[in-house]
């Protein structure tokens, strides 16, 4: 009998292929064949959802609410998320038609990119990002021209490199703050800046600001706040990270009713709906989450500091994130790339973190390490990580 | 409530270098505010919970939370009358309440026996309490923020992701 070959006889998707490959995926398949780890490489709480907010989802299956809804989402958390983004910056949004609940702000970048992008349009990305952003504009069809922000700033956009891009006949900008994984944020003033050029070259902005309840020094400043950005920008934000709300699954943008219109027929034949039982547990974090949020917000800040002069003690340089869980660490002083110096960490000391490889081809210096973590998780990573150092 | 004191609730050995750290205010600060709190009686003592569900049958012991009814007394109130229960040591909480009764008792001792006749014989028959209701706990599930029955649960995060 004639072996079979484990060979797939198919051509597969070229454009897939070809994808940015994850340099630090292998790196991740060495990390979950390891036990005991400490990992500071989460991109997620490690607070549960807030009980007020599972039991209302539990209240809701209960009653037999199980089903799908419309494509949009519930015409009862849309609104809520219209009163929300009021409140937040003045600026209205039609629940009916201006607002579209996704699974996850993931989904959202999918679809409004698939939305808005012909073959070859070019969507400037802000690097080092989330890992996904380039990814989904080529499989949109476009084109990825990122923008490096540099170590001299502090890995905050630099308007000058933003201005050249522009230049580069850019449809739009995916823009990201509090940002992952650098932490980075801007106050209204630098984002006027930013604003400035984005309108004179009449740039789309898409503007993920899912962090933005996770900002220490100031307050935070949407998009939205200045004048004339409500039909340029595409705002998304979800409940992920804020209500340590992740596996729930939900998110949302608010855009111009035409990006929604499109952007909601991809997701009706993709997704048909989000899921429900994540809706109603949104509907309870918007109603009554607050309290919550912010005492969760108050420990990150705390481990922030403590994470912060930790490092900077140990000569890893680390600016002072302002938002997010996560500092973007300079780890050159070891002498090793930032894959390497994560790998050896990891098998010598089972310290977890993320190479910042996976957020920038310019990481090689640095690592991603989220505090989103228990305090005394991160004392003892602490002290690993001192430890390693000094056996370098 | 001073931040201090937040995180010393919650962890009574907290180290003061690190709380300084994650206050970021020099450790000098916070030893000094510790030291005053201690002066000024609002940090009482520094104890240990424990979890005695998982004790349960090494230390036997018996808790019973008792609603006390009181007539107040003129000019007293309810202190006099709350103070000869709570010198008791076998008393370990005592509060006055609104609503159906006044007082809010928990007592504890090493069995039923102990402290059926500490509630018939010192409690009962003290002046001004027209009755007591005594309710035996038969189960922690949570106590004072901590919840004590063991979960289990994991931490089901992947290790890495972006
Ligand atoms: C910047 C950023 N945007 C979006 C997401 C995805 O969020 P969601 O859970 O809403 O899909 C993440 C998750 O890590 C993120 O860091």
């Amino acid at each position: 009998m004639m072996e079979q070959s484990h060979e797939l006889q198919f051509d597969l998707s070229r454009l897939v292929a070809g994808l940015p490959p994850s340099g630090i995926r292998e790196f991740f398949d060495l990390v979950l064949t390891m036990d005991d780890v400490i990992s500071l490489g989460v991109g997620e709480p490690d607070f549960s959802t807030p009980w007020h907010i599972i039991e209302s989802a539990i209240f809701n299956l209960e009653k037999g609410y199980t089903s799908y809804t419309s494509n949009k989402g519930m015409l009862g958390l849309r609104k809520s998320i219209a009163e929300t983004i009021y409140l937040k910056c003045g600026i209205e949004y039609n629940p009916e038609d201006e607002i579209l609940i996704t699974v996850g702000v993931s989904e959202a970048m999918d679809v409004v990119l698939r939305a808005i992008l012909n073959p070859g349009d070019k969507v400037a990305v802000v690097k080092p990002s989330y890992v996904s952003y380039s990814p989904c504009v080529i499989m949109a069809g476009g084109i990825a021209e990122e923008i490096e922000c540099r170590q001299e700033n502090r890995f905050k956009l630099d308007p000058a490199d933003l201005e050249e891009v522009c230049r580069k006949k850019v449809k739009a900008i995916i823009f990201n703050y509090p940002g992952n994984p650098t932490g980075v944020s801007y106050t209204k003033d630098e984002l006027a800046e930013i604003i400035k050029i984005v309108q004179k070259y009449n740039i789309l902005l898409l503007s993920d600001e899912i962090y933005d309840s996770l900002t220490y020094d100031f307050n935070h400043t949407s998009v939205l706040c200045f004048p004339g950005m409500k039909n340029q920008t595409v705002y998304f934000n979800g409940f992920s990270k804020g209500y340590a709300m992740t596996g729930w699954r939900i998110g949302y943008i608010a855009a111009h009713r035409d990006i929604v219109a499109m952007a909601n027929k991809i997701h009706q034949y993709t997704m048909l709906c989000a899921p429900i039982m994540g809706q109603f547990a949104a509907m309870e974090a918007l109603r009554s989450g607050e309290h919550e949020a912010l005492a969760m917000k108050k420990e990150y800040n705390r481990r922030r500091n403590f994470i912060v002069s930790q490092l900077n003690d140990m000569g890893l340089t680390t600016f002072l994130p302002q938002g997010a869980f996560y500092t973007y660490t300079d780890v050159s002083i070891a002498r090793l790339n930032s894959i390497d110096f994560a790998k050896k960490l990891l098998m010598e000391r089972k310290v977890a973190l993320v190479p910042g490889t996976a957020f920038s081809s310019c990481g090689e210096n640095h690592v991603r390490i989220s505090y989103a973590s228990s305090f005394e998780n991160i004392k003892e990573a602490m002290f690993r990580i001192k430890d390693f150092l000094k056996s370098l | 409530m001073d931040e201090i004191l937040e995180i010393l609730q919650s962890n009574a050995k907290a180290d003061p270098a690190d709380i300084a750290h994650q206050l970021d205010i020099p450790v000098e600060k916070v030893c000094e505010a510790i030291a005053e709190y201690e002066k000024r009686g609002v940090i009482v003592k520094y104890k240990t919970i424990i979890n005695k569900e998982i004790l349960k049958n090494e230390d036997e012991e018996v808790t019973a939370l008792i609603e006390v009814k009181v007539t107040p007394q003129k000019d007293k109130g309810f202190d006099s009358i709350a103070e000869r229960i709570y010198r008791f040591p076998e008393v370990l909480s005592c509060y006055l309440l609104s609503g159906g009764y006044d007082l809010f008792v928990i007592v504890k001792g090493p069995d039923l026996r102990t402290v059926s006749s500490f509630v018939a014989e010192k409690l009962s028959p003290m002046e001004n309490i027209n009755g007591t209701v005594t309710h035996f706990l038969l189960k922690r599930y949570k106590d004072d923020g901590d919840i004590l029955i063991l979960q289990g649960k994991k931490d089901t995060r992947p290790l890495v992701s972006a």
